[in-house]
């Protein structure tokens, strides 16, 4: 009996041990949800060209994340790529000019969304357009450019 | 010369036999598992046997696995200066695919082992044979509450075998090499996705410690009843549901690769 309760007890703690393990290996890794949990609401922006911006990847103001890249998708209509951005409910007062810039962190990092407010007493609203965008800077054809300069001088 | 060819036919048609009979052996256990769920008592104590007791073995593997790859990765992004990302590189590697493998091979040469020559000693002591005459199902007595251990074993050893491994990365970049913690925490929250690492290697171990549990008591069930029958039994375990696990994971690592 004795030898019973030992086993039970020991049995008890793995399983414990294991639920708390994978509920570590969630929490560590639930980042990107968090930001979904809160109200949020939509912004359209078009773009020329979105380089490697995924979906999920942050949307920040003033270099803090304010929110994530909802959808990518191209508009057969004009030809450029419409991304839809959620951002954080609290974000409500963006002026209507705000700029959408695609920028990416460091040289090998991940593409991401930059809005810098413009001075627009107007706000933007929920599934507004943001109409001032900067396409993803390549910088594969920076350096190309930067080459055909260097020969020219 | 005739001969090795005959040799070569002898051994691939024993191949084919032992992995059908196998494969028939898996249908005929699966209907007995939901009637094994009645007796939890006989599964908590499979669970002590296969899980409670490879804790320690599984522990100490996360942890040194864990470290060695802090120390290895280290000196590839010291390159690239983004040290930073060892938390993220080591935290991917370790849940998609270092957790749930490493830890289903060591199951299987710690758990695995155990239960087929503890299956392959009943046979050649004649104790399933006993259990028959009883009119009571060695499959459902047996069999089933082993593979249902190893079923739920398994993904909780390779969630803490993961977990070890993170945290001993996590010793070996803060303190040997002076990468910053919160860094080493934020790679890891951004880069490793919950649904397509996590859940992807949780299902995975549920899959490698389904075919580890059953290639044990597979091999014990139909064990030559003798000496040298019992320890053929725990070697081909071993050796069995090691390639299988790596197989599996081939397959099932391909078929679920992230798409861009």
């Amino acid at each position: 009996m004795q030898n019973n309760r030992a086993i039970d007890v020991s049995v008890g703690l793995f399983i414990l041990l294991g639920l708390a393990a994978m509920l570590v290996l969630a929490a560590q890794t639930i980042g990107h949800g968090k930001m979904n949990s809160g109200d949020s609401y939509l912004l359209a922006a078009r773009f020329d060209h979105v380089g490697d911006l995924k979906v999920r990847a942050p949307v920040s103001l003033a270099g803090v994340p304010i929110g994530r890249v909802e959808s990518i998708l191209a508009d057969p209509i004009d030809f450029q790529a419409v991304v839809m951005l959620r951002v954080d409910a609290i974000f409500d007062a963006l002026p209507a000019d705000t700029t959408a810039i695609i920028e990416s962190s460091g040289l090998l990092g991940g593409k991401y969304v930059a809005l810098e407010p413009g001075g627009d007493s107007e706000v933007l609203k929920d599934s507004d357009e943001i109409l001032l965008t900067q396409s993803s800077i390549s910088i594969e054809n920076l350096i190309g450019k930067f080459m055909l300069n260097g020969g020219s001088d | 010369m005739s001969s090795a060819i005959r040799d070569c036919w002898i051994s691939a048609s024993r191949f084919a036999e032992t992995f059908g009979s196998f494969q028939l052996f898996s249908f005929r256990v699966l209907p007995h598992l939901a009637k094994a769920l009645r007796r939890p008592g006989l599964i908590s104590e499979q669970l002590y046997f296969v899980g409670a007791l490879s804790l320690v073995l599984i522990m100490f593997g996360g942890l040194f696995v864990g470290m060695v790859l802090a120390l290895q990765s280290y000196n590839t992004l010291a390159e690239f200066g983004s040290t930073g990302s060892i938390g993220a590189f080591t935290a991917e590697a370790l849940v998609r695919e270092l957790g749930p493998v490493v830890a289903a091979l060591l199951f299987a040469g710690r758990a695995g082992a155990s239960v087929a020559s503890e299956v392959g000693l009943m046979r050649a002591t004649q104790q399933i044979a006993a259990l028959e005459l009883m009119a009571i199902d060695p499959m459902q007595r047996i069999v089933a509450p082993r593979v249902i251990a190893g079923v739920i074993s398994v993904p909780l050893l390779a969630a803490i075998f993961s977990a070890m491994g993170i945290l001993g990365a996590h010793f070996v970049a803060t303190t040997l090499l002076g990468v910053d913690g919160g860094e080493f925490w934020a790679q890891i929250s951004e880069r490793v996705d919950l649904y397509q690492d996590v859940l992807t290697g949780f299902f995975k171990s549920i899959l490698f410690g389904m075919s580890a549990s059953l290639m044990a008591v597979f091999e014990g069930f139909y064990a030559a009843p003798n000496a040298a029958g019992v320890s053929r039994a725990a070697t081909r375990t071993v050796v069995i549901s090691s390639v299988w696990i790596l197989l599996l994971d081939l397959i099932v690592t391909s078929l679920t690769l992230p798409g861009t």
